[in-house]
């Protein structure tokens, strides 16, 4: 299955990946690729087959309601790019 | 043309949990920014979810207060875009399996009248961080103390026809839970939010308008007005030939209109999927069963308890139910005074009115009620008439002390003494020779409504404090003797 | 010393044959010396490594020490640890220094094994060839031409050229069995949620699973026994009580059930790696084990499926990447999409970016049913095909890769042929089944592979027939360079 580039395009907005012009066309091609491996699917009929999303049917166990986390602002701060005042910059946020 | 407006209401709803709903970081409001963002807050590499017990407790309460099926299977998901404000890229949400199914309510509108709205479901999901906007350099900051904090999303069907609807059901959501204790439902903080969605058809027509959504209004007061100016901006544009645009809208306060939110129309695919870190949460009949009896008094059943118990006007209950603590109030108000009816009228009245001028909320009532009821007491018991008490009233909520505090303080003490106010009697009808004439040659029938006179000289000569029984019955004996 | 399998260095610790100290010293010397030409290390925590080996030798001297307290050991580049950068081989986490251990890492530190360093990796464990990490592609030790396979190719390589004699490794569609195949290492995937996923940077949650890469079954039971256990941290987590898996690996196999899938012998199986795999069945028929023919119908399905549901679950696990609170940013972003957009650009390799977007779409409005469903359908199927298989019989066994090593270069331009490199042993991971691979023979001097495919949770008795195997061979004892030395 071929996949255009404007479809990689809308993809990439999503993603929030910059694909250069140049690089498009193979990125179209080598996901066309990956896409017809994966239309084998298509090719069972999985009629009446409950999805499964986790490999083993168990329940989720709850946690107690307590606060566990101290405050390490100053160590996860050193990791970011960019902050100040405690808090992480990013270019202006327009609502 | 008659029109009618259609409005559906998401309520967003902060529950009180003190940690987070899938870390332990703590929920406190108003910390310095990022002390309360912990490594999986902030969507470290290599961090995983684990969520709250108590979040899923207040989450089947609420449902179970609003006579919804409890999912006993409830599935996380994650709603995947881009934001600073959300740290992993994706918020954690429930969407096909939530823990709150249809169910619904009742509510109460001020002319009296009811009606039920319906409710679509609940589901449990994660509070994004705030974008600061004062300027860095021309940058936005980002506090994420308030992501992760435990939500849920209450999405009604769209059964309300009016602003005033929409107002009384977010009323009746606001006294849920807060009943319930699962919420400080204070909009001004941000604990409960609520997006409307608003359209309008021709009365009698059963297909729904195009509707917009009115994004993040954040008081009952706004949420009346930007329904009603929206509606009117739809009626106006339909009646001039045009259509509505289905988009996100925002409510401007200042110049009360609402505006396209444009930046949030770039068409968004959240491509929703059941996260794989969280596994179903399963909850037990059991476990359903015991919260259901464990549940607090709820508003409507409150309401008519008092309507039955302290023969309350159906009014009187409602506006006193409407919250949990004025309900306390009131019971404490009126089992100590015996006077459930005073009670009700002082809280309606003098107390209302001293909130409203101080903006306070009833918790932060100056005069408690245990001082209210002291105060009702001495009413009762004609130590002071209630022309004083609203004087003694005035004393306590300025930190005077109790009512007999104030009255020993003040001597505001009802005069009941027969010699003094025969005296006063005495000195009134000396004073005023010809009304006293004017009385004496009057009909019968006109003689009780011109005492009213002598007992008002009489009242001001004792600053109020004489009894008014003895005064006039005194008063009567006197000017009778002079027929 | 270098040659000393972990169970050899436990024994010589406590009989003070040499010190914790001396052996960590040794295979630092060695990385030193001899990994240039494998690139099997990203990062040598050199005194980290010295002061744990220090501390241990205290422990040991008191006689208080568990059994891997001074065995050196290595963690592949995905599991985070404390004060020492984990990049998880992409540029994206070039300058990520965690301020906390993955529970792995924690439960070996408590152990008190030495930390030799990080092991380079695939870029976020996307390949198969090692090929795609940022840190440049790992060699294979018996051929330096040839790929040592992936993801956990550098934890695979450093074993088989004798760095370390165990490493930590993760498995999300085969990237411990297959490394291990291709560099005639003993891998073992566990049962899904049998090790804490906590601290270990994610790819497909609901497929990663961690594991040890070791010389032989023995030393793979004294890791395992080390990194498995219940991990309230991790919501995934299996809450079974906790086992040593070095206990059972002496009992007989004699009667030992195993099942060989047809579907595991067919188109695209190599025919000398096909000899090698049955000439290992035939030794298990001489320990008393009975051949049984199974199928598993679906088989064909699962590289299809995998590459819808691991993709997708990639596309949001790696949102987080975006160059706000950590990792990579761009330069001079000019808004906030821009920030997004190149940075996430410029972090992530091609591989990464293309199952990103594999995963976009397959999630997108309008072909969710048709793929993410589809997928978790076919996956039910999958898994429904080993539960039948397991009513007959114990263990399922086969070949781990179509095919050896590989030359370098020679897949990396056609991303459906890498993946399928893993057409074996996908299908374990989407059903949450622990799996193994052993060395059974070489070809042309390149290892092959056995595939043991084990129960839910059957993770001992896989070690204990992988032991008994390797009692009366002497593939795994094979050291890269050894047969060419000889």
């Amino acid at each position: 299955m071929a996949v255009d580039t404007q479809t990689v395009e809308k993809l990439a907005e999503l993603a929030r990946i910059a694909i250069s012009t140049e690089t498009i066309e193979e990125v179209s091609t080598r996901l066309g690729d990956v896409l017809q491996l994966v239309d084998q699917l298509q090719a069972v009929s999985t009629e009446g087959v409950a999805p499964m999303a986790h490999p083993l049917d168990e329940e989720q166990v709850l946690r107690a309601d307590e606060v566990s986390e101290p405050n390490r602002r100053e160590e996860f701060l050193q990791l970011a790019p960019q902050s100040e005042e405690g808090l992480y910059l990013v270019p202006k946020v327009i609502d | 043309m008659e029109w009618e407006i259609v409005i559906g209401l998401e309520v967003h709803v902060q529950l009180a949990t003190k940690s987070k709903l899938f870390s332990g970081a703590s929920t406190q409001f108003g910390a310095a920014p990022n002390t309360q963002a912990c490594a999986i807050d902030l969507a470290m590499p290599g961090t995983l979810p684990v969520p709250n017990e108590e979040a899923f407790r207040f989450a089947a309460m609420f449902g179970l207060a609003m006579n919804a099926e409890i999912g006993r299977r409830s599935v996380f998901e994650r709603k995947n875009y881009f934001y600073p404000d959300l740290p992993k890229g994706y918020q954690t949400t429930q969407l096909a399996e939530p823990i709150v199914g249809p169910g619904e309510i009742e509510i109460h509108l001020e002319d009296g009248s009811s009606k039920t709205v319906r409710l679509h479901h609940a589901h449990l999901e994660e509070d994004a961080g705030k974008s600061l906007h004062e300027d860095f350099h021309g940058m936005s900051g980002i506090d994420l103390n308030r992501a992760g904090t435990p939500l849920i999303e209450i999405v009604s069907e769209p059964d309300m026809r009016s602003a005033a609807e929409a107002v009384a059901y977010l009323k009746k959501i606001h006294s849920i839970v807060t009943y319930l204790g699962i919420s400080d439902g204070d909009m001004s903080q941000g604990s409960m939010r609520c997006d409307a969605n608003v359209s309008v058809r021709l009365k009698g027509e059963e297909k729904l308008g195009t509707r917009t959504e009115l994004k993040n209004i954040n008081s009952f007061r706004f949420v009346e007005r930007a329904i009603k100016v929206e509606a009117e901006r739809q009626i106006d544009i339909l009646e001039d030939g045009g259509s509505i645009v289905q988009e996100t809208r925002l409510y401007d306060a200042d110049k009360n209109e609402t505006r396209s939110m444009r930046s949030k129309e770039v068409a968004n695919d959240y491509r929703y999927f059941p996260c794989p870190d969280l596994l179903p949460v399963v909850l037990t009949d059991d476990y359903v069963e015991k919260l259901r009896t464990e549940l607090p008094e709820l508003p409507d059943a409150k309401a008519a308890r008092f309507r039955d118990e302290y023969k309350l006007s159906a009014y009187d209950a409602d506006l006193l139910t409407q919250e949990r603590a004025s309900a306390d109030y009131f019971e404490t108000a009126a089992k100590k005074s015996g006077e459930a009816k005073l009670a009700a009228n002082w809280m309606t009245g003098e107390l209302a009115a001293l909130l409203n001028r101080e903006e306070l909320s009833i918790e932060q009532s100056p005069v408690s009620a245990e001082q209210l009821a002291g105060l009702i007491l001495r009413i009762k018991d004609n130590t002071i008439s209630s022309k004083i008490a609203k004087q003694v009233f005035d004393a306590m909520a300025k930190g005077e002390g109790d009512a007999d505090q104030v009255i020993e303080k003040r001597g505001l003490k009802q005069v009941s003494d027969t010699g003094a106010i025969e005296k006063m009697v005495d000195d009134v009808i000396a004073a005023n020779a010809a009304q006293v004439e004017n009385y004496r040659s009057a009909d019968e029938a006109k003689r009780p409504k011109m005492m009213g006179f002598f007992v008002g000289q009489i009242m001001k000569a004792s600053k109020g404090q004489g009894n008014p029984q003895l005064i006039n019955k005194i008063l009567k004996e006197k000017l009778d003797a002079l027929l | 010393m270098h040659q000393l399998t972990i169970a050899e260095i436990i024994r010589g610790l406590r009989d003070k044959q040499f010190s914790s100290v001396e052996i960590t010293r040794h295979l630092l010397d060695r990385i030193q010396q001899l990994d240039g030409n494998y690139n099997s290390f990203i990062t040598v925590t050199e005194e980290l490594a010295l002061a744990q080996a220090t501390a241990a030798d205290e422990r040991l001297a008191r006689g208080e020490a568990p059994p891997l307290c001074g065995v050196p050991i290595a963690h592949k580049d995905i599991f985070c640890t404390s004060g020492v950068r984990t990049s998880c081989g992409s540029k994206m986490l070039d300058n990520f220094v965690p301020p906390y251990d993955a529970t792995v890492v924690e439960n070996f530190n408590r152990a008190g094994a030495v930390t030799l360093g990080k092991t380079n990796m695939d870029e976020f464990a996307m390949g198969s060839s090692n090929e795609t990490s940022y840190y440049g592609p790992v060699k294979n030790p018996w051929d330096t031409d040839c790929v040592p396979g992936g993801s956990s190719g550098g934890s695979a390589a450093a074993v088989a050229a004798q760095l370390a004699p165990g490493t930590t490794a993760t498995d999300t569609g085969g990237s411990i069995r297959q490394p291990a195949a291709l560099t005639n290492t003993t891998g073992l995937k566990p049962t899904y949620g049998r090790v804490s996923r906590w601290g270990m940077i994610a790819f497909a949650s609901s497929l990663d699973q961690a594991g040890p890469i070791a010389r032989n079954a023995e030393d793979a039971a004294y890791m395992l026994s080390v990194m498995a256990g219940h991990d309230a941290k991790d919501s995934t987590s299996l809450n079974r009580p906790l086992q040593d898996y070095t206990l059972n690996l002496n009992d007989s196999i004699a009667g030992l059930k195993i099942g060989v899938p047809k579907e595991y012998f067919g188109e695209g199986l190599n025919a000398d790696t096909a000899a090698r795999v049955q000439d290992a069945l035939q030794e298990f028929e001489k320990l008393g084990a009975e051949l049984v023919e199974v199928s598993l119908p679906h088989t064909g399905l699962a590289v299809p499926a995998y590459y819808v549901i691991a993709p997708a679950e990639a596309s949001a696990n790696l949102s987080r990447f975006d160059g706000v609170r950590y990792g990579h940013r761009c330069e001079d972003p000019q808004d906030l999409r821009d920030l997004y957009m190149r940075s996430r650009g410029e972090g992530f390799g091609d591989e990464v970016q293309r199952r990103i977007l594999v995963g976009t779409y397959a999630l997108s409005a309008g072909y969710y049913d048709a793929y993410y469903n589809k997928a978790q359908q076919v996956r039910r199927l999958i898994k429904q095909d080993f539960v039948q298989a397991f009513d007959k019989v114990d263990v399922i066994m086969g070949p781990t890769s179509p095919s050896p090593a590989f030359a370098l270069g020679a897949k990396s331009a056609d991303p459906v042929a890498m993946y399928l490199e893993d057409i074996y042993t996908i299908a374990t991971n989407l059903a949450g089944l622990p799996g193994m691979s052993l060395p059974c023979g070489l070809v042309n001097n390149m290892p092959v592979g056995l595939q043991i495919i084990g129960n839910y949770l059957d993770e001992a008795r896989m070690l204990n027939v992988a032991h008994q195997y390797q009692q009366v061979t002497d593939w795994h004892q094979q050291y890269a360079g050894s047969a060419s030395a000889a």
